[in-house]
């Protein structure tokens, strides 16, 4: 009898298997490519004879892997082997470990695109094959976009660290590559997990909530208000994914969503979350942008919304981040807060180049009641869109006020 | 991380700098123009930015529907239109910026007397799927 494999426990493993490897001296690419290959040995042989100790095994037959690689390596190049036949004990794989590895594959050197390809197959456990498909690119197209991100992540192992006097001393090890030796910035981590849910398609592969995941397993390894922040942001969000569009798979404006299919376990769980966060008066963008987020999810009906508040901690997040984003946004609040002549005296002090301010002022303009520059702004609106989704919205927002105005 | 077309016109472009029909170049010039597009297919590949590029036949057909139960009309080849396209290449790149910079670099693919053609090519834009977070 064959069990099932349980693909959520050995993808759960990958982050910390591969970070022991680099942790024993191994090079990160290779050791990355080890790791995967394990992962489908996995695959191949635990239906048959599932192991006592799946993470032991997955270390056993990665570091094998490594060794037989690096052995043909050295070979290659006729010269000695750079490993140790015998891994040296080393203390046991720690979090600190896991957050290392969340730190290489989001260091600041690599592109954005790059950290999120890296952090999906080497943090993730996630195939090229998958990744490539998730952010509809060829196959080969990803898998160089990935090879050449764990070389720039393997050479900043190989770089001394700044301060580290030239060469080694005597009877010290030869330093590794790929190495754990840098601090990383918990920031840079978090905006590449924020792509990963905000941005990509709707594939075979979720990638929300493969975000969700590994930011829950970032907040596993570090206590940090704005790990914690982003994940509340993440769950109150994705409690209302279902509700966002409709069956022909248009948008439907948060207003006019079915709260009741909003999911209120993931709103609990991230109303807890974030309360947690706040408590510690370490306030971040995350944890304001959630804030927001639990406003809209506490309220029974759209006209219960405390946008009062709402405005308030727009007021935290323009201080916080002065981005002109969240100023947009925030004109949109005071809008329902004091009305739409004050939202529209907000967005008068903006730049009409942002993006969604023409969306934004059509809204408080038909809210204002000037239906015919509502009618004209959704359809600049739509042309300015960059997604599908809200164009067509947009669009048919405009057709919906000059259908009325022409009856 | 976003997608951009990468369209080359065989008319309906502004005239390039170097505008001489290819019926004119020497051979090599004619090789050498072809390995300059090769060559830059395969350098995207290797940045991990490519994702498609194709080339279009110059004569084309209308067709548009014409009632139920009848055969679609068809029209062409199109002669008078004014724009054709030539072909395109699709990238997936991390900005706007980086973008611009690589039509350019495919622009200057060189012709007649093997300098750079100064082509116009025209850059647009994939629209997305929408973000989860947008307020």
């Amino acid at each position: 009898m064959t069990a099932p494999i349980d693909e959520a426990l050995l993808r759960s493993l990958m982050p910390s298997v591969l970070a022991i490897l680099v942790r024993r001296g191994a090079d990160f690419a290779a050791a990355e490519d080890a790791v995967q290959e394990a992962l489908i040995e996995a695959v191949r042989v635990w239906p048959d004879a599932p192991p006592q100790d799946a993470k032991g095994w997955l270390i056993t037959v990665a570091w094998r892997r490594y060794l037989d690689h690096s052995r043909a390596e050295a070979a290659r190049r006729r010269r000695e082997d750079r490993v140790d036949e015998e891994p040296p004990p080393g203390p046991a794989p720690s979090a600190d470990d896991t957050l290392q590895l969340y730190f290489l594959c989001a260091h600041p050197s690599l592109t954005p695109s790059s950290a999120v390809a890296l952090t999906l197959r080497a943090v993730g456990g996630l195939t090229t094959r998958q990744i490539a498909q998730a952010y509809l690119v060829p196959e080969a197209t990803m898998a160089q976009r990935i090879s050449r991100a764990k070389r720039t992540v393997s050479d900043i192992g190989a770089s001394p660290a700044p301060g580290a006097p030239p060469g080694r001393r005597l009877g010290e090890k030869p330093r590794a590559r790929g190495r754990f030796d840098q601090p990383g910035d918990v920031a840079t981590v978090l905006r590449v997990l924020y792509l990963v849910f905000n941005e990509g398609y709707s594939g075979d592969i979720d990638l929300a909530a493969e975000a969700i995941r590994l930011t829950r397993q970032l907040a596993a390894a570090i206590d940090h208000p704005e790990v914690a922040g982003l994940l509340a942001l993440m769950l109150l969000h994705h409690a209302r994914r279902d509700a966002r569009t409709a069956p022909d798979g248009s948008l439907v404006p948060l207003a006019e969503q079915d709260r009741t299919r909003w999911d209120t376990r993931l709103i609990a769980e991230g109303i807890g979350i974030l309360q947690a966060a706040l408590a510690r008066d370490r306030l971040g963008e995350f944890q304001a942008q959630a804030a927001i987020a639990a406003l809209h999810a506490d309220a029974p009906t759209a006209e219960e919304t405390d946008w009062v508040q709402i405005v308030e901690w727009y007021d935290e997040l323009t201080r916080l981040t002065d981005n002109p984003v969240v100023r947009l946004n925030r004109a949109v609040a005071v809008g329902e807060a004091d009305g739409p002549r004050a939202g529209l005296a907000a967005l008068a002090e903006l730049d009409p180049s942002l993006p969604r301010h023409a969306a934004a002022a059509a809204y408080l303009h038909e809210r204002d009641g000037d239906l015919s520059t509502a009618a004209r702004l959704y359809a600049e609106a739509a042309h300015k869109a960059t997604n599908l989704a809200e164009r067509d919205h947009l669009t048919r927002q405009a057709a919906r006020l000059n259908t009325d105005r022409s009856h | 991380m976003a997608k951009y077309l990468l369209l080359k016109h065989y008319r309906g472009a502004p005239e390039a700098v170097n505008c001489v029909p290819m019926d004119q170049w020497k051979p090599e010039e004619i090789t050498a123009h072809v390995q300059y597009m090769n060559d830059f297919a395969a350098r995207l590949q290797e940045t991990g930015e490519f994702v498609d590029g194709q080339a279009l036949a110059p004569e084309g057909t209308w067709v548009r529907y014409d009632g139920e139960g009848r055969p679609p009309v068809t029209d062409g080849p199109f002669a008078e239109t004014k724009d054709l396209i030539a072909g395109w290449m699709v990238i997936d790149v991390d900005s706007y910026e980086r973008a611009v910079e690589l039509a350019g670099e495919l622009s200057a693919a060189p012709g007649k007397d093997g300098e750079p053609i100064h082509e116009w090519l025209e850059l647009r834009p994939f629209l997305t799927e929408p973000p989860t977070i947008t307020q």
